[in-house]
Parts: C-alpha cells; sequence; structure tokens
C-alpha cells in the first residue's frame, strides 16, 4: 500500500477525528511525541525523539484514581482511559520496547488495567530508519531500524511517498479503513532498497554479557562506572524500557487522588525505606542496579533484555556515561564468581 | 587545544608521580561529536587520557565535596568561581586542593550545534580556524565558534581562574561588564507575559533533576523536592509544580550561585534555566554589590549582615 507524502496531512486529520493522534512535533531542535490536532503539526523529519512515546501508555504522572470522603461514606472513582490511540511514526526500537513492558504490566502476577487498557486501544504505526542515528545499536540488541516486532503497520519512506505494509490484523483493519491505495512495482522496490541500505553503524558486543553479569555483583570493576554519575534520570526518563514508578497520594482535606510517577533506580530515594536505611548506599549500587536490571534480572525474568538499542540515555546523559563503554568495559573485565 | 592538553597531562603525571595528590579530576575525550567527559586519573601512566578543549562544559566542582585525600582539578573560570563558593562555604578544604586553572574562552552549547543542523544527527565535526564543520548524513555546515558557544561563557567576565595553584594557557581577554539584558528583557514583561513565558519553558520539564544535580552548590543532603513530610511541592510533573520546583533551586543559591551554567548544560529539554538563575544574580548583585566565588574567604552574600544593606522588603511604601 502507498501514502503519497502531501496526503499524510489530509489523512492524519482523519485519524484525528476517530483516534488521540500522537505523531513527532518539533520542539526547537528536537521532536516529541505530542498528540495532535491537525496533520499539519506533525514533523516526519526526525531521527528519533528526545523523550520515547511510551509515556502515551504509561503516563510520567498517571491518575490512577480519585476519592472522596463524606459523611455517607467514601467514594472511589476509577480513572482508565479507554481513548482509542493511534500512535503515528513510531520508530522500530520503541515498539519493541512497548512488547518488553508487556511483560512486566502484564504476566502471571499482575496484570495492569492501566496500561494494559491503553495498549490495547492502541494502534502503533511504525516509521522505518532509512538513516538510523550514530547512536542507534538496535541492531545488537535483536532489533533492526526495518524490524516489524510489535507494529501494526510499517511506513517506509521512499521520498515522494512511504510504502505501508500490514503488520498485524489492527493494521490491516486500519489501511482497510483509509482506504490506502496499492503500491506499484517500482515503489516496492525502492523500499526494498531503503531497507537494503539502511546501516546501523555501531555495534555492542554483548556476547557473554550475562554471564559475566551472573557472577560479577561484587566485582571491584563496579567502583568505577558510577563516579562521574550525577545520580539524575535523565538516562531513565529517557529509556523506552525504563518502567519503574512510585504511587503516591495527592489529598487535600477529603478530596485526593492516587498517582502514579515514574520514578528512577538512580535515585537515592528510590530504595530509602521508611526507617531511614537505605540498601543502595551510594552511585556504585545504583549504577549497577540500572545495568543489572536491564541485562540480566530481565533477562532472568523474561527471557529478553531491557535495552532496545535506541541511543537515547547516550544522549542525552549530562555527563556522556555511554552504557556502550559500560557494557563493554563489564564484558572485559575479569569475572569474580566468589562471595 | 592539543598542547594544552599535553601541558594538562604533564602537569597531572607529575603531581601523582610526585605525591602531591591522590587524584586528578579532569576530562577525558567523550563517546560523541562536541562532547568530553569527566574522569578521574589516580595513576601518572593514565594521565594521558586527559585532554582540553571547548567541549569540557561540565563544573568539575561538583566532584570535589566530601574527598579523601588530596585532589587536583583541572578548572576552567566558572569552575573556579564555584571552587571558592564551595571553599568559603566550608564544604571543600583549600589545603587539600590543587588547582589546575585553565583560562577559558568558552565551550560550545550542543543545543545550538543541534539547532545549526536542525535537528540532524549530528556524526563528527571538524575545526577550520575559528570554526566549525558539522557534519552527518548528507550535510556539512561551517559554524563559527562564537556563535556555538553557551550564553553563560558570552557574557563571563571571569574565564580567567581568579584562584589557581597552577596556571596552563594564555590568559584570555577581559570582557565589558555584563549589562544582564536578558534578565532586563523578562523583568520588561508583565505578570502575565513572565508567567506565560515561564509556563511555556516549564512545561518541557521531565523533572529528571538533572540540574539539581549538575549545579556544585545543589547538595542539600535532603532536596526540599524529595522530602514527602511535609511535601513542599507534587511530584507529579505538573507545569506549576516544575515551576516551583525551580524557584526553589534558585532561592536557595542565592547568593552562592556562580552563573556557570552547569545546570541549564545539564538539562536534556534544553530548558532555559539561566533566565531564573541569573535574574536572582542580578539581583544580588544589585543589592549586595556581591558576586559569588570571586573572593577567597568572603562570606556569602546571605550568610552575612552589613549596616549597610538594603531591605527594601522592610519598607512599607
Ligand atoms: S538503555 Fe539506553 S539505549 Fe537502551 S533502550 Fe534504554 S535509553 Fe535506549
Ligand atoms: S543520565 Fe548520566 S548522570 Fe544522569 S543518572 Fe544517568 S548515567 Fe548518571
Ligand atoms: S534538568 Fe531540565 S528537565 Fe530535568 S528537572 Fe531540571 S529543568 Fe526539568
Ligand atoms: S544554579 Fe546553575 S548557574 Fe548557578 S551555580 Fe548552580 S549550576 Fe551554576
Amino acid at each position: 500500500m502507498i501514502i503519497a507524502k502531501n496526503a499524510l496531512p489530509g489523512l492524519l486529520d482523519k485519524l484525528a477525528a476517530e483516534y488521540e493522534v500522537y505523531a513527532p512535533v518539533k520542539q526547537g531542535a528536537y521532536s516529541l511525541y505530542k498528540q495532535i490536532c491537525n496533520g499539519a503539526e506533525a514533523d516526519f523529519g526526525y531521527v528519533n525523539s528526545k523523550i520515547p512515546p511510551k509515556g502515551i501508555l504509561f503516563p510520567q504522572s498517571e491518575k490512577l484514581y480519585s476519592y472522596s470522603v463524606t459523611g455517607e461514606g467514601t467514594s472511589l472513582e476509577e480513572c482508565v482511559d479507554t481513548r482509542k490511540k493511534v500512535i503515528f511514526g513510531i520508530r522500530p526500537c520503541d515498539a519493541k520496547s512497548l512488547l518488553l513492558m508487556d511483560n512486566v504490566f502484564n504476566n502471571d502476577k499482575f496484570q495492569d488495567p492501566y496500561y494494559l487498557t491503553r495498549r490495547s486501544n492502541t494502534i502503533l504505526v511504525g516509521m522505518a530508519c532509512n538513516d538510523p542515528a550514530g547512536t542507534c545499536f538496535c541492531t545488537s540488541m535483536d532489533g533492526g531500524p526495518f524490524d516489524q516486532s510489535g507494529l501494526d503497520l510499517l511506513l517506509t519512506d521512499i521520498g515522494e511517498a512511504y510504502v505501508v505494509e500490514a503488520v498485524s490484523q489492527k493494521g490491516k483493519d486500519l489501511a482497510a479503513a483509509l482506504a490506502l491505495g496499492a503500491a506499484d512495482d517500482s515503489q516496492k522496490a525502492a523500499a526494498a532498497e531503503a531497507r537494503e541500505s539502511a546501516e546501523v553503524a555501531c555495534a555492542v558486543n554483548t556476547v557473554g554479557l550475562k554471564a559475566r553479569l551472573d557472577v560479577n555483583f561484587y566485582d571491584p570493576i563496579w567502583e568505577k562506572f558510577h563516579e562521574k554519575c550525577l545520580g539524575c534520570a535523565a538516562c531513565t526518563y529517557s529509556c523506552p524500557t525504563c518502567h519503574c514508578f512510585d504511587i503516591v497520594d495527592e489529598a487535600k482535606d477529603c478530596n485526593g487522588c492516587r498517582v502514579r510517577n515514574w520514578d528512577s533506580c538512580m535515585f537515592p530515594l528510590f530504595t530509602l525505606h521508611g526507617s531511614g536505611h537505605n540498601p543502595r548506599t551510594s552511585g556504585k549500587e545504583r549504577m549497577r542496579q540500572r545495568i543489572m536490571h536491564k541485562f540480566k534480572y530481565f533477562v532472568d525474568n523474561f527471557n529478553a533484555t531491557a535495552c532496545v538499542g535506541c541511543g537515547r540515555c547516550i544522549k542525552n546523559c549530562p555527563v556522556n556515561l555511554d552504557v556502550r563503554e559500560v557494557l563493554a568495559d563489564i564484558r572485559g573485565s575479569e569475572a569474580r564468581s566468589d562471595k | 587545544m592539543q598542547k594544552l592538553a599535553s601541558a594538562i597531562q604533564d602537569m597531572a603525571k607529575k603531581l601523582l608521580e610526585e605525591k602531591k595528590v591522590d587524584l586528578v579530576v579532569g576530562f577525558a575525550g567523550g563517546s560523541l561529536p562536541l562532547r568530553s567527559t569527566p574522569c578521574f586519573i589516580r595513576k601518572p601512566e593514565d594521565a594521558e587520557k586527559l585532554t582540553w578543549d571547548y567541549s569540557c562544559e561540565n563544573n568539575l566542582a561538583n566532584y570535589l565535596r566530601k574527598r579523601e585525600g588530596k585532589v587536583a582539578v583541572v578548572a576552567k573560570g566558572c569552575d573556579v568561581r564555584s571552587i571558592v563558593a564551595l571553599i568559603n562555604e566550608n564544604q571543600v578544604s583549600r589545603d587539600n586542593l590543587y588547582i589546575i586553572g585553565i583560562p577559558c574562552s568558552g565551550m560550545v552549547d550542543r543545543v545550538k550545534a543541534d539547532e545549526a543542523v536542525e535537528g540532524k544527527d549530528l556524526l563528527a565535526v571538524e575545526e577550520n580556524g575559528g570554526s566549525l564543520i558539522l557534519k552527518g548524513k548528507g550535510f556539512s555546515k561551517e559554524v563559527k565558534l562564537d556563535e556555538l558557544l553557551h550564553d553563560t561563557c558570552k557574557v563571563c567576565r571571569y574565564g580567567n581562574p581568579v584562584v589557581y595553584d597552577t596556571i596552563i594557557g594564555d590568559t584570555v581577554p577581559d570582557k565589558a561588564e555584563d549589562s544582564f539584558a536578558d534578565v532586563a528583557a523578562f523583568e520588561s514583561l508583565s505578570p502575565a507575559e513572565r508567567r506565560a513565558a515561564l509556563a511555556a519553558e516549564f512545561s518541557k520539564c521531565i523533572r529528571c533533576y538533572a540540574c539539581r544535580n549538575a549545579c556544585p552548590m545543589c547538595y542539600c543532603t535532603e532536596c526540599f523536592v524529595d522530602c514527602s513530610s511535609p511535601e513542599w511541592i507534587k511530584k507529579s510533573t505538573d507545569t506549576a509544580d516544575n515551576i516551583m520546583f525551580q524557584a526553589g533551586r534558585v532561592f536557595h543559591s542565592a547568593g552562592r550561585c556562580a552563573d556557570c551554567g552547569a545546570c541549564d548544560r545539564a538539562c536534556p529539554m534544553g530548558i532555559n534555566l539561566r533566565g531564573m538563575t541569573r535574574k536572582m544574580v542580578k539581583e544580588v548583585k544589585d543589592l549586595f554589590g556581591y558576586e559569588t566565588g570571586v573572593g577567597m574567604g568572603e562570606k556569602p552574600a546571605l550568610a552575612t549582615f552589613t549596616a549597610g544593606d538594603p531591605e527594601p522588603f522592610l519598607v512599607k511604601e
């Protein structure tokens, strides 16, 4: 199927009549996924967004329910967002990250209705990466610039138009509803060529990484990574797979709501107990946790690495602490299995 | 720049070899274009990792508190002002510190570089006289280095370190008095316009606290934003609370902020934080004639009192 570029704004307008449409929007030199009211707001001249689109399904601050206490008793109102959404132009790495997040919010022990309701009401229209960024390493993380995992539709930019492939039934239905025309052979060939020539220049060798992490919890190597780290959340909040949260009550008098906010393992407060004790006493333990969670614990729990190689943490870290270098160092370190 | 880097390496090596210091905090080459990264050198043979150029933007004063032993730091003008402020607040001991001062003519603002190439992916940067050539897939753009400098650096009058044990590099020329034109422009707005301008800026905040954590002067054991009883501000990202967070931070650094711009540089969302921090810097300068971190042994403006201090807030007009 095909979408001519000049027809895209109109098509987004049409979608916006029925769905909440999220698309990349320019904010200064950067792009962010924002809800658009008309197609002209979207700007597809983006490498990837500054902050991942995960917040559309798992908002940074999310009201779970509101409550009020009166003489008659207590009333609760749950806030489950059932609006239909389309994320238009999501990159393959970010779509894959949602598959990883599904493990967390939907498993034997827990099913999170807030996330899952949004998830099932959301259509993911992917945009293949003809020109991956220098910090992208998706191909090392079981993905790729044309990877279709998790997507409903995949668009490929061929200059004047986008060639559209339906990946799922949801995608097929949407394409049918939009009455997309068929791509001709030369357009299909152009898309195939774009796929062929898309190059992810950066590779991160992960062979043996998990085996190292299995035994190096007490390795002295953890002494060094955190030394320059500021302990902020620029890395975790810009990571499409980071999913930790904190729950707080925001109340005034007898009315209030329970809110879920993103939290970060890089903050000392993250593990501070009510008693005042903090089991992760320094940046060392926190940095170790971040790496371990992504490259060991998540693998232990869900048989997948919690990194899709989007490179955002690399670009956004204020002190250039590069996860690729951390991983390379760990692989090269002497594993210590004692203790 | 190459010459500077090797002079820094030699100095670091010498200090470590002669056991004058146990640690040298400086910059190493980074993993991205226009990026250096803080580094910690403990062995003389590692000194060769040290570098110096226009991408050494972090304020290394941030790494000097609570250090054991003797430490040397590679410090540009603004780092030194923060160091002086920390010494004056008894956070760093002058006796245990060796300052390798570097006269600085400015650091590159990566946000400006990104804007210059319209957000395209920057892959390499080459120097060409007073210009930088920004390169990526399908583009190459030459921009004057001066145009890429941080706004902080453009008005900074303390590029030459005010205190040092040794100085490496040529003194940079003096600059005219800072006119605070940016602050004046903000002040000239109506209250509603000011509120709108702040809201537009701080609606972008993701509360990652990189600004706070990058600031050498933000060293409270418990930050007011992290406190939950009482809860001074909400933990959720609400624009009004984002503004409150920043306003609280700025008030807490009144007379302590050296206008180094580290907070602004750290912000991943490219939020203009200097609008607020500089308003306070100007206020302190106008009211108390005080500039932070330019005089060793000075009492911070708000930690002292003189009979001549203006107290306009006590006067009912
Ligand atoms: S760890 Fe970094 S590179 Fe990996 S998915 Fe998260 S932000 Fe992207
Ligand atoms: S973004 Fe960088 S400085 Fe901030 S917590 Fe992550 S690694 Fe540390
Ligand atoms: S660094 Fe920027 S985004 Fe992060 S908390 Fe500070 S102002 Fe907000
Ligand atoms: S508030 Fe910002 S400009 Fe002021 S000292 Fe702290 S980091 Fe530097």
